[in-house]
């Protein structure tokens, strides 16, 4: 229940409610000063659920995570380029559970945010007084034509890390030199934007080492993408005609592809590549939209303030599922959402208005060992999204090769801290 | 970089197609300034046409408000095999073309 003050007339309607729930067995309403479910133990839930029980003790806080456990994609790449186990990538929620996090390895089935209830695959009810969504994305299957889950079998997306990521690596270790590897890349809005890039990067890294007359096709559905000039640079002066972009404009763009012979279709070419790495269009994760909070954008708007869904009441959305406008939808966003999620329910709780946050987006790119470069942003609420302000910076195009490997080494400190402040 | 057409290379008679076509091209508007205040001049194309075996079959004029590289898909009906011939034409004499062939059964 939250501490809102009772007047006459909400007092009455708790008594309501309470009769309403005597008539349902399996629902068991809270006891403490209130009770916040979180469904998604990635960076952005496991963040905001820790920050919530270490901002208010005696609040219960609910993970539910079908998965005991969690791969990172952040340096998922480096594990496609075998530079690094996969093992190091996946995390755990045991130091949450002792922290006094309740962790519920189960799939959420049904939310019902106007009964503030939360159904899980095993029957059971869960009540809540509000409930933050951190579902990550899901693919848009009906925007490629030829693409499903049985598609990415044959041909590998390797967008959520974990069995795809081994899949895709496996592909490019069995592939003979002189062959080419097509990475296919969607618009805007999706997953960690830069990230493509850094994936063909090291790609062509691996083949450069191992397979030195292959190549890597980029089919790209935008024109322009983020640090552009560093990428372009970097693969110049490291790959140099290894990699070969086909952007939107020079027609890039992939309208449907065929499993049965591995073929990439796009607007003006067909491909057939000995590798095909194809990332499907997104939309937020499926348990967004069991709640009611994905509007016709394929995403959830929110109230940037407290990430309050604009479409259903008690349900905050945070990470890649929301709209955030500027802000893009990566592992430290999601990881600054999430704790700003927590400080703004903590207050809506205790009847304060919560206060507008600013957020900051770290993103470390690894075009090859040693070789890195970065950007960091602030973002504040403007109206209905964040958009960027001031105290931002990108890693500068002409720096020698001491900053790239300064910046490589900060890549790695930089993941060992967030998934230390997350998981840890 | 040259035209990029995309027409099926068979269709069945009667079947409606698509036609794609994509030109690189800056469509400068004309509206702009430089640093110094003075006028960027116009540089957009004009206007494309679409021939087919010779017959005029899709026109369409461009305007200062059409972005950079301009993409048009349109479509028609198979009705013969043959050639189409895709023009682009513009301001200070802009003038590109393309073409492509396809077989009706």
């Amino acid at each position: 229940m939250t501490t809102r003050p009772v007047t006459r007339r909400t007092a009455v309607l708790g008594i309501t409610a309470a009769a309403a729930t005597l008539g349902r067995p399996h629902v068991v309403r809270a006891q403490s000063t209130g009770r916040i479910v979180v469904v998604g133990g990635g960076f952005g839930g496991a963040a905001c659920a820790r920050a919530l029980k270490r901002a208010q003790a005696d609040l219960q806080v609910i993970l539910i995570e079908p998965n005991a456990v969690f791969t990172s994609c952040p340096f998922s790449n480096e594990v496609i380029a075998g530079l690094r186990e996969i093992e190091a990538q996946q995390f755990g929620h045991d130091k949450l559970a002792a922290e006094g996090i309740t962790v519920i390895s189960q799939a959420v089935t049904t939310i019902a945010p106007e009964q503030r209830s939360v159904l899980t695959a095993d029957g059971v009810a869960l009540p809540f007084d509000r409930i933050v969504l951190s579902p990550g994305i899901d693919f848009h299957f009906d925007a490629l034509p030829g693409y499903d889950e049985t598609t990415s079998e044959k041909m590998p997306h390797a967008w959520k890390a974990g069995a795809q990521t081994l899949l895709l690596r496996r592909q490019l270790e069995a592939m003979d030199d002189g062959g080419t590897v097509a990475i296919a890349i969607p618009a805007n809005p999706s997953r960690c934007p830069p990230a493509p890039y850094e994936r063909a990067s090291l790609i062509a890294h691996y083949l450069k080492t191992r397979k030195p007359r292959s190549k890597v096709l980029i089919l790209d559905a935008k024109d322009n993408f983020s640090q552009q000039r560093l990428f372009e640079k970097a693969w110049k002066e490291l790959y140099g005609d290894m990699i070969e972009r086909i952007g939107l404009s020079q027609g890039g763009r992939v309208t449907s592809v065929d499993p049965s012979t591995k073929t990439i279709v796009t607007e003006f070419g067909t491909y057939t590549p000995d590798v095909a790495n194809v990332i499907p269009p997104q939309r937020a994760g499926h348990i967004a939209e069991v709640a009611g909070a994905v509007d016709a954008t394929g995403w959830c708007p929110i109230n940037p303030v407290t990430f309050e869904s604009k479409l259903v009441e008690n349900v905050h959305v945070i990470g890649d599922a929301c709209l955030g406008g500027g802000i893009p939808k990566s592992a430290s966003a999601a990881s600054a959402q999430g704790k700003a999620c927590a400080a703004a329910i903590v207050s809506l709780l205790a009847g304060r208005a919560p206060e507008a946050p600013r957020l900051t987006g770290v993103c470390y790119n690894t075009v090859a060992p040693g070789y890195g470069f970065s950007l960091a942003d602030n973002y504040q609420p403007k109206g209905d999204i964040f958009a960027e302000v001031e105290g931002g910076a990108t890693s500068p195009v002409d720096a020698p090769r001491e900053l790239r490997a300064r910046e490589a080494a900060d890549a790695e400190h930089w993941f060992q801290t967030i998934t230390a402040d997350t998981f840890g | 970089m040259a035209a990029l057409v995309n027409v099926p290379t068979r269709a069945k008679r009667g079947d409606i197609i698509e036609i794609r076509t994509l030109t690189s091209h800056i469509m400068e508007t004309g509206f702009r300034h430089t640093m110094d205040g003075a006028p960027v001049p116009r540089d957009i194309i004009t206007s494309f046409t679409c021939r087919h075996n010779g017959a005029e079959i899709f026109r369409a004029d461009l305007f200062p408000a059409i972005a950079a590289n301009p993409y048009l898909s349109f479509f028609t009906v198979a009705k013969e095999s043959g050639k189409f011939e895709f023009e682009w034409i513009g301001d200070n004499g802009y003038s590109s073309i393309a073409s492509a062939s396809i077989i009706v059964e």
